[in-house]
């Protein structure tokens, strides 16, 4: 039998197909790497995405993601080659190299033609002048407190300058029991403890270690803290095997009783209740120098985000950006992180419905941000290079003055 | 035949066995040859990888490299960690092989230890590094052990202190690695003709100069072979000496390894992490060649 089309069909065919094809033409398709989609619960940041190409219809985004290590190994050869993705997830250790290769593109203009309000953000990271990137999510770093040994050391007033950290870590130790007033974790593996266990002691008095946008570790605030963490080892209240100690294990100390006192990252509270339900710890910031009054500094580690400059579709690019740093996604996306805001006006529900949430938040209230790791170039290898004097501070073999000084001169050649 | 047919035919055979070859010899250059010379090309060049149009850098990385103490420091710790390994991985391997291999054990004791024995084998690096870094944490078995027997007075931090980091590492690297002895050597004993021990016997030659006299140069290949294979595979360590130290304290553990790894990792200086992984390359195709003239050789 013989098989005949029928114009009628030809003519629905081709009106479907043209029509298929226009809408595919019209759609424009974002590419978004980050490495929150495996860090966040199965599914939801794909939803916070199908919301907004139903808010934004003819824009479609797929998302790239990775393990942290992946993705920053992706995105560094993606800027060598020109193929980074339209909107990317940045940490702020490495907007500087990226801004180096001309990999990011400035959202001034951006912010300006949309008449975007800078104020409901709580930073932009600028380098050279570039806007390049927002932190849409912060996990801030205060000081834990292990509130079963602080009660039986008879630590009855939580530390609020360094001189009270100092004495309720005293207090704490006993070593005989594998029982310490502190952790350290200096492990050359992962530096990050100079940011975080470190420089977050500076931070937090109101003080800086840059000084016109230059290192300025020979001044007294570095200084001063490097003299106050030797006191601390001096005094024998730090766990030891600190040059190896990780922040795994640091964690582990905390939650397994051996420690009194670590500062970490908020985003850790879950795991350590999982770890040990048991545990019976509170937050405070961390302390600061004598008779500082001011706003404390609160050390934080950040989900970031970018626009290529490579990018065909900035427009659609600075759209997705404006959408994940508006009031209400902003706070779906924190609370389902557990982190704080990147748009000062949101607020998660997690800090109405957790104690230990509620009273960090409190601290981030009062405080404000400060990482000034953010936009320096190789901040790992700053780190590294901090890291190495400070071992060899505690070691004996340099005094913290010359510690600082070493460091100066390692940093400098970088700048 | 004609003469173009014969041509024909011949340059046939000529090209057929480049044709069987062919296969082998594109994985060989896409995998092996084209990522070499590629490294090799971005130690010749300024911000390699990281720049599009990367410029003609000549030695200058090279030059770099050579004048960082660190470097240095790094090569003599991967000769102290490689030297020690080697020796220690083929001396342990050797006694064990021969407990294994002796008829004065226990048939069942011997099964038993022969499954002991070659355990650590069977660890991948990560697992080895985890469990000597909670041995040798300053509140671990280790330490409470040996102060308990006596022997250390107070904790000491194994990993954590300069004085000790390297030798630590170099400890677990030859509780790691001395399997692969035991199982060569075990194998060239039980091949050696047991002839030999009765005319020494004959002769009334003790147990040790059957050893020096007739076990030791008979299985000489074997340790050759495997010491060379031993120090090219023990040079190139990482992931233990990375998860145990990261190359710290200060630079204690630093190898030639870890030294590249934070140049391209850490510092995103590609091109000098090249240059450093061409002095790798360099010597361990040093050692290979030894290597290929020693089986040649034989």
């Amino acid at each position: 039998m013989m098989f005949r089309i029928q114009p009628a069909m030809l003519k629905i065919a081709a009106a479907a197909w043209l029509l298929g094809a226009t809408g595919a033409m019209a759609d424009t398709t974002l590419e978004f790497t980050q490495w929150w989609e495996p860090e966040l619960p199965a599914g939801s940041l794909r939803a916070i995405m199908n919301d907004f190409e139903a808010a934004n219809p003819g824009i479609k985004v797929t998302l790239v993601s990775g393990p942290y290590a992946t993705t920053r190994d992706q995105i560094s050869v993606g800027a060598a080659t020109g193929t980074l993705s339209d909107v990317v997830g940045l940490d702020g250790a490495w907007v500087n190299n990226l801004n180096a290769q001309n990999a990011l593109a400035d959202m001034n203009p951006m912010m300006d033609a949309s008449g975007f309000d800078k104020t409901q953000v709580a930073d932009i990271i600028k380098v050279d002048g570039k806007a390049v990137m927002f932190p849409v999510a912060s996990f801030v770093y205060p000081v834990f407190v292990n509130m079963d040994l602080a009660a039986q050391a008879g630590v009855t007033k939580l530390p609020s300058t360094r001189a009270e950290f100092l004495e309720a870590a005293k207090k704490m130790t006993h070593a005989d029991k594998n029982q310490y007033g502190w952790v350290l974790p200096l492990s050359l593996q992962t530096p990050s403890g100079v940011q975080n266990d470190l420089m977050s002691w500076v931070w937090a008095s109101g003080q800086s270690m840059m000084a016109d946008g230059k290192p300025a570790l020979e001044g007294k605030p570095v200084v001063d803290m490097l003299t106050f963490v030797k006191s601390l080892n001096d005094a024998g209240v730090i766990s030891p095997g600190i040059a190896t100690k990780t922040e795994q294990e640091k964690v582990e100390e905390f939650v397994n009783d051996r420690v009194g006192m670590m500062i970490d990252s908020l985003a850790h509270v879950n795991l350590i209740r999982e770890r040990n339900p048991k545990l019976n710890f509170d937050l405070i910031p961390v302390p600061v120098v004598e008779n500082y009054n001011g706003k404390r500094g609160l050390p934080y580690a950040s989900w970031g985000i970018g626009i290529s400059a490579a990018s065909k579709h900035q427009e659609e690019a600075w759209k997705l950006v404006q959408y994940l740093m508006s009031e209400k996604v902003n706070a779906k996306l924190v609370s389902l992180a557990n982190a704080f805001p990147g748009n000062v006006n949101a607020k998660p529900d997690f800090v109405t419905s957790d104690k230990a949430f509620a009273k960090a938040f409190e601290i981030y209230k009062t405080g404000y941000l400060a990482n000034e790791f953010t936009g320096l170039p190789v901040a790992e290898d700053l780190m590294t290079k901090f890291d190495v004097e400070a071992q060899k501070m505690l070691a004996g073999e340099q005094s913290p003055e010359q510690a600082a000084a070493n460091a100066q001169k390692g940093w400098m050649a970088k700048f | 035949m004609t003469r173009q047919k014969r041509s024909h035919h011949r340059l046939k055979r000529a090209v057929a066995p480049y044709l069987y070859l062919s296969p082998s010899l594109l994985i060989i250059g896409l995998l092996m040859l084209l990522p070499m010379v590629t490294v090799i090309g971005y130690s010749f060049q300024n911000s390699a990888v990281l720049r599009r149009d990367p410029t003609f850098a000549g030695l200058k990385h090279y030059q770099a490299i050579f004048a960082d103490p660190v470097f240095w420091a790094s090569l003599w710790h991967t000769l102290y960690f490689t030297c020690m390994s080697v020796v220690f991985h083929m001396t342990i391997g050797m006694v064990f092989a021969l407990m294994l291999n002796s008829d004065r054990i226990n048939p069942t004791l011997r099964n038993i230890l022969r499954v002991l024995y070659i355990l650590p084998w069977l660890f991948t690096a990560v697992i080895i590094a985890v469990i000597w870094r909670l041995l040798l944490e300053p509140n671990g078995v280790v330490n409470s052990v040996l102060m308990q027997m006596g022997i250390i007075g107070s904790k000491v931090e194994w990993f954590s202190s300069p004085a000790t980091a390297l030798h630590a590492v170099t400890f677990a690297n030859i509780w790691a690695g001395y399997p692969l002895f035991m199982v060569s050597l075990l194998a060239g004993l039980q091949g050696i003709p047991r002839d030999f021990y009765e005319a020494a016997d004959i002769d009334g030659a003790k147990a040790y100069q059957k050893l020096i006299f007739i076990t030791i140069p008979q299985l000489m290949p074997i340790i050759i072979s495997i010491s060379l294979l031993d120090f090219i595979w023990t040079m190139q360590v990482f992931p233990l000496i990375w998860i145990t130290t990261g190359g710290g304290p200060i630079y204690s553990t630093e190898v030639l390894s870890t030294y590249t790894y934070k140049l391209a990792f850490s510092s995103y200086n590609l091109s000098q992490a090249s240059a450093s992984a061409v002095v790798i390359l360099l010597i361990s195709l040093g050692l290979t060649l030894l290597y290929i003239r020693y089986q040649k050789a034989r």
